[in-house]
């Protein structure tokens, strides 16, 4: 009994340490992707944001300072990608995928550089890490509930709050909004900003609370799958939060799988549990399974008229 | 794509923008180079040297260049009828391994003139394959082709190193690798053709599949711009309502294009597998397929741009990686840098530097010498 409660207790623990990221990248995401900026570049945000957070921490010794490196390196992401889509009307795909690309690169050639460890930054000690709160074999870090609070929160301001009107309503039809008197271009960059605030903790997240430092391409598609719980929730914020939980939970029990014999089908691929968060979006976006509708003026560029 | 903007020369258009915005990138990377401390011309100079600097290097730039042309054709033909394929990667992953397969089910059997056609048709028929699930979901269930591309990347991997590690490792293998092509699976090196010719070259990994490079690019030329499909599939790019309005069907130009794209990203694994590693391997697409967009955006599209282009990337990774062998303190990805760079100056940011030639333009000229056609931009 005490062995069942023990393992249960570790799956949630083990899904939740890995939907944290997650969670946080999503709402991040939604905040840009509800304003009409559509976000790939989640990915490269968060991994820049994990490169410095491991830098700051491993040179200054402070956790803190760590995760605010972060957050700055993702907020200046946040800004090129709006400089690119708001200011200058650029294709919102073509400037995610640059910062992917982009985050890289940079995070290795810096951390060559730097630490001169092949793009590693150095094991940070625990005193430099965001360590768990209450459960040390849980490994609930306070970013963990930064993440649980982040739904509800979101979804109050998308939902209750005048900007969060304001944002939906410049995502659906900017002209309306602009016709009202409002910044367009005002409201974007803050849902820009917001979405970059997140990544940054996201982040900092993989390289100081969950890992003790930062390792090349260390996100691993992470931020797109994000991208997917944004999809699967059809862009909602507690049923983005409820996909992130089963792409975590999917995640847990692939490494739990590996080279297990299943009753009656032999061993599960784990390339299979693996793909399968890509694979249920596809199959959703599809309309297998239900409808997921993006908001309305995602990804076109707006133009005020003079 | 976006609304009209002040239209510049046609010289402006095709050639000074695109140099602006590459000089853009290029600065950036030079001030990155100063910030982690090296001299970006010392750099420069390794750079060049090691790209073009002998027969070997020349060899091994060529070699790099087949795969950007492979995937900068292949986002160029999607970018002409509206789409953005990112899923080059994946393309090119199951593209290598349908040749792969292909030659591991025939090369025991069959002599090298019929093996290597099969294995390149393989290749194509593969990529195309992964391409139009994409297609299929965008054409006929509405789903976002950049956001279905994406996950499919993912999938091509997860399901290559699944077959990888299961089913096709050699036996008695610990890494997870096919077993080695037999001699009529192997594409002959460039060194080997032109020494029957007897042109003498150093030996690199340049490899017969730079002409089939040049053939697509000639290929893609033609179909685009000198067949009635082509002509099609660029109006659908233009203006879709008014191809449907001209009897075009959307779902099969969809299909078309993405299965060109496909197939031509699929050519990557022919340049990889039968080329170079002659065994199936995972991760041999390293990247190619998403600079495929900075190179199609660089090449503004054109089939002699992207050769143009591809020929700088090459040059990039070949150079790149001497020059990280020669200054310890930059490494290889330093190109991915450029590479990023370069997307977001000649692709997101690629009417940054239009006001400043503009207002230069109008400082020199009369009014009246302004151009009144914009040329085409490579938009996806």
């Amino acid at each position: 009994m005490d062995e069942a409660f023990s393992f249960v207790f570790l799956m949630f623990a083990a899904t939740l340490r890995v939907a944290t990221p997650l969670v946080l990248c999503a709402m991040g995401g939604l905040f840009s992707e509800k304003s009409g900026i559509v976000d790939v570049g989640l990915e490269g945000k968060m991994l820049m944001a994990a490169f410095f957070a491991a830098a700051t921490a491993a040179v200054t010794g402070s956790a803190w300072l760590g995760v605010a490196a972060a957050i700055l390196a993702a907020e200046a992401m946040a800004l090129l990608h709006g400089f690119a889509c708001i200011t200058w009307r650029g294709n919102q795909v073509v400037s995610g995928v640059a910062i992917n690309i982009l985050a890289a690169g940079l995070t290795v050639v810096l951390g060559a550089a730097w630490f001169a460890r092949g793009g590693q930054t150095p094991a940070l000690e625990s005193e430099q890490r965001l360590m768990p709160l209450f459960f040390p074999r849980a490994g609930d870090s306070i970013l963990v509930y930064v993440a649980l609070a982040s739904v509800p929160l979101t979804w109050w301001i998308i939902e209750r709050t005048r900007f969060g009107l304001r944002l939906r309503a410049v995502g659906e039809m900017p002209l309306a909004v602009d016709a009202a008197g409002i910044s367009v271009a005002w409201l974007r960059y803050r849902a820009v900003l917001l979405c970059g605030l997140f990544a940054g903790l996201a982040g900092a997240y993989l390289s100081i609370a969950q890992n003790a430092g930062f390792s090349r391409d260390m996100t691993a598609g992470q931020g797109f799958i994000a991208l997917a719980a944004i999809i699967f929730g059809k862009w909602r914020p507690f049923p983005a939060f409820g996909a992130c939980l089963i792409f975590g939970l999917l995640d847990a029990v692939a490494i739990r799988l590996q080279g297990v014999q299943m009753p009656g089908m032999g061993e599960v691929p784990v390339q299979l549990i693996q793909a399968l968060p890509y694979l249920l979006t596809m199959f959703l976006l599809a309309g297998f399974i239900g409808r997921a509708v993006a908001p309305k003026a995602a990804g076109v560029p707006y133009e005020k008229e003079h | 794509m976006s609304a009209p903007r002040r239209p510049l020369p046609a010289w402006a258009e095709i050639a000074a923008l695109p140099l602006i915005n590459i000089a853009l990138a290029f600065v950036t990377v030079g001030i990155i180079v100063r910030i982690i401390g090296v001299d970006p011309f010392h750099a420069l100079r390794f750079l060049v040297v090691g790209a073009i600097g002998s027969s070997e290097a020349i060899g091994y730039t060529l070699y790099y260049t087949t795969n950007f042309i492979f995937t900068g054709l292949a986002v160029a033909v999607a970018f002409h009828a509206g789409l953005f394929n990112i899923g080059g990667e994946g393309q090119a992953y199951i593209g290598g391994l349908g040749c792969g397969l292909a030659i591991l089910a025939l090369d025991r059997f069959l002599p090298a003139w019929l093996m290597i056609p099969l294995a390149i048709v393989a290749a194509a028929l593969f990529g195309a394959a992964w391409a139009a699930v994409p297609a299929w979901l965008q054409a006929w269930r509405g789903s976002h082709i950049v956001i279905t591309t994406i996950m499919f990347n993912f999938v091509a991997s997860a399901l290559m190193v699944y077959l990888m590690v299961n089913v096709l490792i050699a036996p008695g293998s610990m890494t997870p690798q096919s077993r080695n092509f037999t001699a009529s699976g192997k594409l002959p090196s460039m060194q080997e053709v032109l020494g029957a010719v007897g042109i003498q070259v150093a030996p690199s990994a340049l490899n017969l599949s730079v002409v089939l490079a040049v053939f697509c690019c000639v290929a893609v030329w033609v179909f685009l711009w000198h067949t009635p499909w082509g002509y099609e599939l660029r109006t659908m790019g233009h203006n879709p309502e008014a191809a449907v309005y001209a009897g075009t069907s959307l779902k099969r130009m969809t299909m078309l294009a993405m299965c060109l794209s496909g197939a031509l990203a699929g050519f990557v694994g022919v340049n990889e597998l039968m080329g170079v590693h002659q065994r199936i391997v995972l991760d041999f697409p390293a990247g190619y397929g998403f600079a495929g967009i900075a190179v199609a955006l660089m090449g503004r599209s054109h089939p002699l741009g992207i050769v143009l282009a591809a020929l700088l990337f090459g040059a990039l990774q070949q150079g790149g990686a001497e020059l990280a062998f020669e200054i310890p303190t930059i490494t290889r990805e330093m190109v991915v840098v450029i590479q990023g760079l370069i997307i977001l100056f000649s692709g997101a940011l690629a009417h940054l530097p239009r006001p400043w030639l503009q207002s230069l333009l109008a400082f020199f000229s009369s009014p009246r010498s302004r151009g009144e056609v914009p040329a085409q931009r490579a938009e996806g």
